[in-house]
């Protein structure tokens, strides 16, 4: 890492700080959030613009990081830093498992096929067989952890700097699994995927652990997600909740660690904005965003702030 | 045994609107390989046509060829100015734009008539003497199913212009050179794959009622129907919508019962995705590496 690039790191994570203690709790929640949305596209990200692999069904995955951690809760008694783990194994074990018959599939069938995931997936929560862990169409309530060993810090806020922190992390981890080996394999496989197995890249193995990894994130996603929302239901991890996270990405900047940060916060606050305007405009501007993105600035916002930064170098 | 039958001939009804849908899937991906994502809400956003037609007081039949017509225009439409600009665009930014379509048909329907339920009109009687077994609806359902199949299949079969669009899709690059416009050919295509679907939603908004979102479900069993057909064969399309449509009804209603439903179409593409990826009555696929 460049200098500079520490710079900005540092005076991101300053601002990070000081943010929930210059507004109000809501607010709070809403930043806490964005770090939740940035984890999951994070995830995405490694799968779709890593690995190339389409998936426009990873609301599945952030519903059953969700679900793990709201059962473990709610039945196990399990305090809620031990779920986020607990979820982001399952979640890589399933994304492992999904990602096996994904390797016969490429780019549109792929797409199909998590498409159907996606839409399915609340239909398979509300099953009445599993409605006793579930809590069927009702959902389960978990409970607002507090601050633990008298941190004077209220619990909107506790729970944003332990979402942070988790978020830290997962990032430093990407960070490091992308820049090296795993990385330049996977990017290589999305790119020239023989002359990748020509070199001696396994394929296979790869793909299906880029798409575990990416399930593991948005697994732990989710869990952080139901622990700040306090509420698990079938119906919120709908395929509008696949698309949203696709939106993230597109908006965001594939392949690039920094746009999972634009891209949350573009997912979160844009259609508060447009909330004002009518329920359904929420919806129309991100279809618009999305065609416009593709079209003008197919690198999304990071792929923009690259080009600028440089430019602003070279002169 | 009434009970089956009764499931299997629902399923028939039903299976006709998911050809339908799965028809217009295949014409689309035939002519650009491309699976069209908003393809349901299009045909939804066409029965809202016909919803406020009708409820202006126009007859049925009018309305409906009238629907079939805008739809038409529509898909025309779309094609020429938000697909074209991506049709060589790699895959993920052309799945982008269809879900952006998809969003957009959906929220701006939503914005317009609201995300009240609206019941639709069905065109067929109430009563009939093979009641027992099926509603009228659901055979009429059935009947205009066939008829747009067979006039698709006329079109194609034995006109100049059935017969350049084939062309334009088998051989874009050998059309152009024997004068063929394949970029028209190509929005033509997309006109009468909203046309159809338009047919398929009038057809099925009496069943599941008119609301935004109801094209979600059906959509993914057409998509089901064109992978178990095979996703370049219109003729299997047809037979995979039946098949589909019979599948999920009895499944539905002896083995899993219907809150799995939706399942059904999962396991189905994926399964048939993973152990026969051409369908029954598709092409193998051969890439040269």
């Amino acid at each position: 890492m460049s200098k500079r690039n520490l710079l900005v790191l540092a005076a991101v994570l300053v601002i990070a700080c000081a943010l929930p203690f210059l507004v109000s709790n809501y607010r709070t929640f809403q930043l806490t959030l964005v770090l939740v949305y940035a984890i999951a596209l994070l995830g995405l990200n490694i799968l779709t613009g890593y690995s190339g692999q389409i998936s426009l069904g990873h609301g599945a995955f952030y519903a059953l990081g969700a679900y793990v951690t709201a059962i473990l809760m709610d039945k196990a008694g399990v305090p809620y830093w031990a779920t986020v783990p607990a979820a982001g194994v399952v979640c890589f074990v399933a994304g492992f498992l999904f990602g096996l018959p994904a390797l016969r599939l490429e780019g549109l069938y792929l797409a199909l096929a998590t498409f159907a995931l996606g839409v399915a997936m609340p239909q398979l929560l509300k099953y009445h067989h599993l409605e006793k862990w579930t809590g069927g169409v009702q959902g389960i309530v978990i409970p607002k952890p507090d601050a633990p060993f008298g941190i004077p810090l209220n619990s909107d806020r506790w729970l944003y700097f332990f979402t942070l922190a988790v978020a830290l992390l997962m990032f430093a981890l990407a960070w490091n699994l992308l820049r090296g080996r795993v990385g330049r394999a996977l990017v290589a496989i999305r790119d020239q995927h023989i002359a990748a197995e020509a070199m001696g890249v396994n394929g296979a193995l790869y793909k299906s652990a880029a798409f575990g990894v990416s399930a593991m994130y948005t697994g732990v996603a989710g869990a952080l997600g139901a622990i700040a929302v306090q509420f698990v239901a079938p119906d919120s991890f709908n395929i509008f909740l696949s698309i949203t996270l696709l939106v993230g990405i597109v908006v965001g900047g594939l392949a690039s660690i920094s746009g999972a940060l634009y891209g949350a916060l573009f997912i979160q606050f844009v259609p508060n904005i447009a909330d004002e305007i009518s329920k359904a405009a929420p919806w129309a501007i991100f279809g618009v965003f999305m065609i416009g993105f593709v079209y003008l600035m197919p690198t999304g916002v990071a792929g923009a702030v690259r080009l600028l930064s440089r430019r602003r170098r070279s002169q | 045994m009434d009970a089956f039958l009764h499931q299997v001939l629902a399923g028939l009804a039903t299976g006709g609107i998911y050809a339908s849908l799965a028809l217009a899937l295949v014409m689309i991906y035939q002519a650009t390989h491309l699976v069209n994502f908003a393809q349901g809400e299009m045909a939804m956003f066409s029965t809202y046509i016909a919803w406020s037609l009708i409820n202006a007081g126009m007859p049925y039949w009018p309305a409906f060829l009238l629907t079939v017509a805008i739809s038409f225009l529509l898909g025309v439409i779309i094609e020429r100015v938000v697909i074209r600009p991506v049709e060589n665009a790699p895959v993920l930014g052309v799945v982008t734009v269809f879900i952006a379509l998809l969003v957009i048909l959906n929220s701006v329907t939503g914005w317009i008539y609201t995300y009240t339920i609206k019941s639709f009109p069905s065109p067929f009687p109430k009563e009939m003497a093979l009641g027992r077994f099926m509603s009228p609806h659901e055979l009429g359902a059935i009947g205009v199913t066939l008829l747009v199949l067979a006039a698709l299949y006329a079109f194609f079969r034995f006109t100049p212009l059935g017969l350049a669009m084939r062309a334009a899709a088998q051989n874009p690059v050998s059309s152009r050179l024997v004068g063929i416009r394949v970029g028209w050919m190509l929005a033509l295509g997309w006109g009468l794959a909203a046309a159809v679907g338009a047919v398929a939603g009038m057809m099925v908004a009496p069943i599941v009622y008119l609301d935004p979102n109801m094209m979600g479900g059906i959509l993914l069993y057409a998509f089901a129907a064109a992978l178990v057909g095979g996703i370049d064969s219109p003729m299997g399309a047809v037979i995979g919508g039946f098949v589909v449509g019979v599948l999920e009804n009895v499944l539905g209603a002896f083995v899993i019962g219907n809150e799995l439903k939706l399942s059904v179409a999962l396991v189905l593409i994926i399964g048939v995705l993973l152990v026969k990826p051409s369908g029954f009555f598709g092409k193998v696929h051969v890439s040269r590496v």
